[in-house]
């Protein structure tokens, strides 16, 4: 397992800084040196929330610089769009297929930006764009809270950690009454296949 | 011991749980808060959330004169809320270690300024430590309880927001084996401030120093990194690995005590290199001193001046003033993108009064229709509460400082303000500092009206007990104070308390208190969704609906308008009955109880 450098980004309330807690006790318990950080605006309270993990022998800044992001986790389309610089050449991109739109799009005084210009984005960075049906999945699952684990799920493909590690980190990290689903909900993330 | 994952916040904890702490006192602020947080699940050591910043620096200082350890913990602007009782420390010394931790804030993530709280330890002549990683927070919070003992002196410890929340390796080492009976010895004239007693500590403070400094010239915590001899960086805090990464082949003169400054060691450091970079956030703190050393170093002439940095703003800096070449330029990010700023939360109980106050203020504005000049003069203050400055609410004029709200709306009304002025605060930020300034409007007779926003808990900072709420730290009772009672021993005769979740009473409420000829105060009451998480049948929009959007201006974020334009509530975060103020709002009765419970 080579280190990373991983951004995760959403919105708050969705679960983002657990799934950055989670894939960063794997990391430590692989043996890297592990930095991690979030950033939460004015606490979170439906704001943007961002979170930067590195793990690899050495890591000075928790913060990555742009432009050296391995995966970006995005668990919201708007926030993919925001961080896409992030990425480097060739980086990859796993965006959940959900549109929040912020109050300022509601009331109609700022545009959300429609799928083309999400695709706009990432086409001049990289061709590794994976959209997800993470939020329709946990829903099917019967909670939409679900979809960090769902997104865990699906990622652990490309981390070179042993999905038995991270389930059990998983475990770990939740209260009895919520290991049942989210375990279930992280094989379904396995499972998961990304839309055209 | 083993390898830990930890916060600063919690490797502070850690420190001081290992170092034999006994008494840690806070009042939360991001990004301090969870440093009181993890040392209540110690149970050796007593935590309590003090009603402010001076009375838990005061809290500290009394357990240290007792002779056990102690520490207070704030951020950055709370040190200016405690700044007598931290000057007060500094002149009297200690007898049990006493640890001060300020948190800054640079970048203002969730502050009202950007202040340097190095600036402090100067003006106290105490020795101030600045942590750059969650090893260091451990490591530094230890060394800090020693050199306070050591020295007779409270240690500033000063961690900055991302050390504070970034998460790091931590390798704890055996606790200390502190066994303190704490005990009071009487010595008035180093604990009895007057003036022939203080003048003869003052000059020991200057004495301290000096031995400080020493000490400083061959402590681990200021340490050289050997690199190139072309460049040197002097640097302290989270802004060492910033340079680190950009700069990997710089030497490097790490100060982790970042006042007084061993001036041996630097000048050692300075003549092996050909230039001088100083890499620190926010003041040029470490710079001036070089100055005054006679160094030239180049600092904020190159590096910013304000907000937070980051590896790619030291090497953007670095480029811009032609001492590196720039680095590959990463792609700017899309700064058209429709922005994501925090709200109140669904069900939150201050989304009527706001939306109260909105109306009422002419300060909401239906999609399409033309604004109107706002009414009413709203004085705001710190705290969740605060959020009710965004639009569609917008319903606050000012917000300076914890407390001040009331204070202002007074000086408004004696300065001849012709519309009566309101204030609006909340029960944690009434406990903290508002509570003096109604005592001052009660006493100079200030002709305003005060909303007491109480939902029983700190909510801005993760709900924290305080002395309305009566819960620990460790999530114990304690004893509280009811409001109302305390308004009314106060000597407020107009005092009102309404339900936060009914408009009508709401609003007649706040029309009294605007129209009564004396001070009025309305306490409206309703419990945070997101500490009490109750929920009930979640709202419905019916077919009555014509998209008119009146209940958007509620700000719930619950509420939503599909591709189509069409109105739906988010059924998976509403709360339902516990709020339905959309319910009360809407013209058209189009909102109404959906038939299950999500
Ligand atoms: S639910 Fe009521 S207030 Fe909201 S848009 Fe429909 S008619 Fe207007
Ligand atoms: S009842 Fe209305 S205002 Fe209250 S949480 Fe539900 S949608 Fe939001």
């Amino acid at each position: 397992m080579n280190g990373m450098n991983i951004l995760i980004v959403g919105v708050g309330g969705q679960g983002v800084v657990l799934a950055s807690n989670i894939l960063a006790e794997a990391a430590l318990s692989a043996g890297f040196e592990v930095k991690k950080t979030d950033t939460l605006g004015m606490a979170q309270r439906g704001g943007s929330v961002v979170s930067h993990l590195r793990y690899a022998e050495q890591v000075a800044s928790p913060l990555i610089p742009a432009g050296e992001v391995d995966l970006l986790l995005a668990f919201e389309k708007l926030e993919a769009v925001r961080w896409a610089h992030f990425l480097k050449p060739e980086g990859i991109a796993i965006i959940n297929n959900l549109m929040l739109p912020p109050l300022s799009v509601t009331l109609g005084t700022a545009a959300y930006p429609g799928d083309a210009a999400v695709q706009a984005a990432f086409q001049r960075i990289t061709p590794s764009v994976h959209l997800v049906p993470g939020t329709a999945t946990a829903e099917a699952l019967g909670n939409a809270k679900m979809v960090n684990t769902i997104l865990l799920g699906y990622a652990v493909r490309f981390l070179g950690i042993e999905p038995a590690k991270l389930q059990s980190i998983i475990e770990a990290a939740l209260p009895a009454r919520f290991r049942q689903t989210n375990v279930a909900a992280f094989e379904a993330g396995r499972k998961l296949e990304a839309i055209d | 011991m083993e390898r830990q994952l930890l916060s600063g916040n919690e490797a502070i904890a850690l420190g001081a749980a290992h170092a034999g702490v006994r008494v840690a006192a806070a009042y939360p602020g991001t990004p301090s808060t969870e440093i009181l947080e993890a040392a209540a699940r110690f149970p050796e050591i007593y935590t309590e959330w003090s009603s402010n910043e001076a009375v838990a620096v005061e809290v500290a200082l009394g357990a240290s004169y007792t002779g056990v350890r102690a520490m207070a913990s704030m951020k950055h602007v709370g040190l200016n809320v405690a700044a007598d009782a931290f000057m007060a420390a500094a002149t009297t010394g200690v007898r049990g270690g006493l640890v001060i931790i300020s948190a800054d804030d640079p970048g203002i993530h969730s502050s009202q300024n950007e202040q340097d709280s190095r600036n402090y330890a100067r003006l106290g002549r105490v020795p101030c430590l600045e942590p750059a990683d969650s090893q260091e927070a451990y490591t530094f919070t230890r060394l800090a309880f020693e050199l306070s003992e050591e020295f007779d002196t409270p240690v500033l410890l000063r961690p900055t927001t991302r050390v504070c929340h970034s998460k790091s390796v931590v390798q704890p080492v055996e606790p200390a084996a502190i066994t303190l009976t704490p005990q009071f010895v009487h010595e008035p004239a180093k604990l009895v401030m007057l003036p022939g007693a203080a003048r003869g500590r003052w000059p020991k403070l200057t004495e301290r120093l000096e031995k400080l400094a020493a000490w400083g010239e061959t402590a681990e915590c200021n340490h050289i990194i050997n690199g190139s001899a072309e460049l040197g960086i002097i640097t302290s805090g989270i802004s060492f690995h910033y340079a680190r990464e950009v700069f990997p082949e710089a030497s490097f003169l790490k100060l982790g005590l970042s006042y007084p400054l061993p001036e041996r060691k630097i000048k050692e450091f300075t003549a092996g290199v050909s230039r001088i970079m100083v890499i620190e956030e926010n003041d040029g703190f470490l710079e001036l001193q070089l100055k005054a050393m006679g160094l030239s170093v180049i600092g904020k002439a190159a590096f910013p001046r304000t907000g937070e940095y980051s590896p790619d703003i030291i090497r953007a800096a670095a480029a811009g003033a032609g001492l590196t070449r720039p680095g590959n330029p990463a792609a700017a990010g899309d700064t058209e993108l429709a922005k994501r700023p925090p709200l109140l939360c669904p069900g939150c109980p201050h989304a009527g009064i706001y939306f109260t106050l909105s109306s009422l203020g002419h300060r909401s504005v239906l999609p399409g229709r033309q604004a109107r000049p706002p009414r009413l003069t709203i004085c705001g203050d710190i705290g969740c509460y605060t959020l009710g400055a965004y639009a569609p609410l917008s319903a606050m004029d000012t917000c300076g400082c914890m407390g001040a709200g009331i204070s202002q709306a007074a000086g408004m009304a004696r300065a001849g303000l012709p519309e009566k002025p309101l204030a609006v605060i909340g029960d944690s930020t009434f406990m903290h500092s508002g509570i003096n300034s109604l005592l001052n409007a009660v006493y100079n007779q200030a002709n305003i009206c005060v909303l007491i926003l109480d939902n029983a808990t700190t909510a801005m900072t993760g709900h924290q007990g305080h002395p309305g709420s009566g819960v620990s730290p460790a999530g114990e009772r304690r004893n509280n104070v009811v409001i109302e009672n305390l308004v009314r021993g106060a000597g407020v005769a107009d005092v009102t308390v309404v339900d936060a979740f009914d408009l009508k009473a709401v609003r007649n409420a706040v029309k009294q208190g605007l129209a009564a000829g004396q001070l009025a105060v309305v306490i409206v009451r309703g419990d945070c969704p997101t500490l009490t998480r109750k929920r009930g049948k979640p709202r419905l929009v019916n077919e009555k609906c014509d998209d008119c959007g009146a209940c958007l201006l509620v700000g719930c974020s619950a509420i939503q308008r599909d591709e189509d334009g069409h109105i739906f509530i988010d059924r998976s975060v509403c709360v339902g009955e516990y709020c339905t103020i959309c319910q009360q709002v809407c013209p058209r009765g189009a909102i109404v109880e959906a038939e299950t419970a999500s």
